[in-house]
């Protein structure tokens, strides 16, 4: 009797445990389907000619140097905007703000802004940054509208570097005679920097995949931007016009893996920093 | 007298530092609550114009006609949503477990890896390989032309994987260990202790995950418009009259493949597309989908808190 109920109970943990393993087994599979997929069909398609060619389909020219200036240069320009604020405010939370209402409310905002979809920022983006700052379709208004999008990233991933820090660091230094100020520009900060360079990191990941906030912040011109107030494509909105369109899809892979290689490197590079930050930490 | 200047300097150099950290920190006050003024100040209008029940409850969207009736949209990201959702809870949960308490080190890490990757893929690529592999894939399987509310719901499935599984297993990590060690000593096995003692300990934080899940699946745009088919009309299936008991099941099942295999046109993806050539009623008619959009993130988002709140209450 007894055993009838162990051998029972076991083939019920069994199957349970394969449902559990498959379930693993078929995260991981849809991964290598997405990524295998994209770059088996798109890797051929990348060399120095795609990525070094203007995009002028009528010329045969059709390559993606014109999007890859555009998102760096939306890069570099969100990273300047939103690094210090985020920064300042992640200071502000961990080493400033007591518990009450202003924090909730800090709080709330910071969550609510990762929790609005991207298409929002964009009609956003575009009713505030384009038509009533009338800064038009352009990289100054993308920046704009992805800076207030990242945001919450970077403060978040900062405050939690910052709170890492052991108080007795603080303390110290406070004890020396140094006053807050210069206790966080000079011992907090520096020992936070790891953290803070992984926010950035973390928010560029953000950058370079989004593509419904753009649209219609920095429009989809093809043509290589002259200055922060041309609008241009980024390599997302480029994928996303070629995949409407349909019509050559030997670019849309070979878009697609470039995207992906790059999502991978700053992936890997996020966690690397982590990782010897870590080993530093403890050493 | 001179230290003591440069004492109430030193003073003053703290105050305004303090002063602009705050500043900045209070920005995302600010910036939330810009948006949504102005979200609700460009949508709200129009929604007045047309009627509001008419806008929500309306079946017809033609805007060459000046006919602004979303409800159609409504439920296809409802529906989108719900069904993404529920599979990804189910595989999410599991997934969650085997990397939490079954997981060796190693493969612990290799998934943990997969799983990151997987949430910082551009969702124009999603929509791209969705494009590509689903949808010729539904199409094979339920018939049609295969940019369906299935199509959406597989790509968002995956999409949503990654959010939920990553803070299942921060919950399921915060349960003490004092618990599982009473389980086990108590006789239990070890799939009954995860199931009866750890899963329920760390609810929580796993609906915490499943609502932002859905806050995520609801709000996707790029994904979702290269494989929806974009049909702004809520599916039609044509059943057959004559009921008896064995085509009365016959007909439910041609519903559901129907419905899966309609196209359909999400909440964002009407913004999306039409908001490239619009103007005048019609787009502030698109902001309005914009504001209701926002209600249910916000909704979602107040679900959350709640959530999160009784969690600290109660530990």
């Amino acid at each position: 009797m007894r055993n009838s109920i162990k051998t029972r109970r076991k083939a019920k943990d069994g199957f349970t445990y394969g449902i559990i393993y498959f379930c693993a087994f078929f995260t991981v599979a849809a991964l290598i389907a997405i990524v295998g997929y994209i770059l088996i069909n798109g890797l051929g398609g990348i060399n120095w000619e795609f990525l070094s060619a203007l995009y002028k389909p009528g010329l045969g020219q059709e390559g993606i140097w014109p999007m890859i200036v555009s998102t760096l240069m939306l890069i570099g320009l969100t990273v300047i905007i939103a690094t210090p604020i985020g920064i300042l405010s992640a200071i502000y939370l961990s080493e400033y703000a007591k518990k009450g209402a202003l924090l909730e409310l800090i709080r709330f905002a910071t969550e609510s802004l990762s929790g609005i979809p991207s298409i929002i920022y964009g009609l956003f983006g575009y009713a505030f940054f384009v038509v009533v700052c009338g800064l038009k379709l352009s990289i100054l208004s993308g920046a704009l509208t992805l800076s207030i999008m990242v945001l919450p990233i970077i403060i978040r991933t900062t405050e939690e570097a910052l709170l890492a820090i052991p108080q007795s660091y603080r303390e110290g230094s406070l004890a020396l005679g140094a006053g807050k100020l210069t206790t966080i520009l000079r011992v907090v900060l520096p020992s936070a920097i790891g953290g803070i360079l992984t926010s950035v990191i973390l928010s560029i990941g953000r950058m370079v995949g989004e593509t419904a906030a753009l649209i219609y912040t920095m429009g989809s011109s093809v043509n290589v931007p002259q200055s922060l107030m041309n609008g241009g494509r980024t390599l997302s909105v480029h994928l996303y016009f070629l995949a409407k369109e349909g019509t050559d899809m030997g670019q849309s892979f070979a878009t697609a893996a470039v995207l992906l290689i790059l999502v991978a490197f700053i992936n890997f590079l996020a966690k690397s920093v982590a990782n010897v930050l870590q080993k530093r930490n403890r050493g | 007298m001179e230290g003591r200047c440069a004492m109430r300097k030193q003073l003053m150099i703290e105050k305004g530092a303090k002063g602009l950290f705050l500043i900045c920190a209070s920005l995302s006050v600010l910036m939330v609550a810009i948006i949504s003024v102005f979200i609700f100040f460009k949508g709200a209008p129009a929604m007045f114009k047309i009627g509001v029940l008419d806008f929500i409850f309306g079946t017809t969207w033609q805007p060459t006609a000046e006919i602004f009736g979303i409800f159609p949209m409504i439920v296809a990201s409802l529906l989108a949503t719900a069904l993404s959702v529920a599979f990804s809870t189910f595989v999410g949960i599991m997934v969650a477990v085997f990397l939490a308490e079954l997981a060796p080190k190693r493969t612990g890490r290799v998934i943990r890896s997969a799983i990151d990757l997987l949430a910082g893929i551009p969702s124009v690529v999603y929509g791209f390989f969705g494009m590509m592999v689903v949808v010729p894939f539904v199409r094979s399987l339920l018939g049609g032309p295969g940019n369906s509310l299935m199509a959406v719901a597989i790509i968002l499935s995956i999409m949503v994987l990654p959010t939920i599984i990553s803070i299942s297993v921060d919950a399921i990590q915060a349960v003490p260990r004092e618990y599982k060690e009473g389980a086990l000593a108590l006789g239990a096995s070890q799939i009954q202790t995860i199931f009866r003692v750890i899963l329920p300990a760390a609810k929580q934080g796993i609906i915490a995950g499943v609502v932002l899940g859905a806050g995520r699946a609801i709000g996707e745009t790029m994904a979702v418009v290269l494989v929806a088919g974009n049909r702004p009309a809520i599916p039609q299936v044509a059943l057959d009259p004559s009921l008896g008991i064995g085509s009365f099941f016959t007909n439910i099942g041609l519903t559901i493949t129907g419905w899966l295999g309609s196209p359909v046109r999400t909440l964002t993806a009407n913004v999306a597309m039409e908001m490239s050539y619009a103007s005048g009623l019609h787009q502030e008619a698109l902001f309005a989908t914009g504001v209701v959009l926002f209600i249910f993130i916000m909704i979602l988002n107040l679900i959350v808190r709640l959530v999160v709140r009784r969690g600290n209450g109660n530990a």
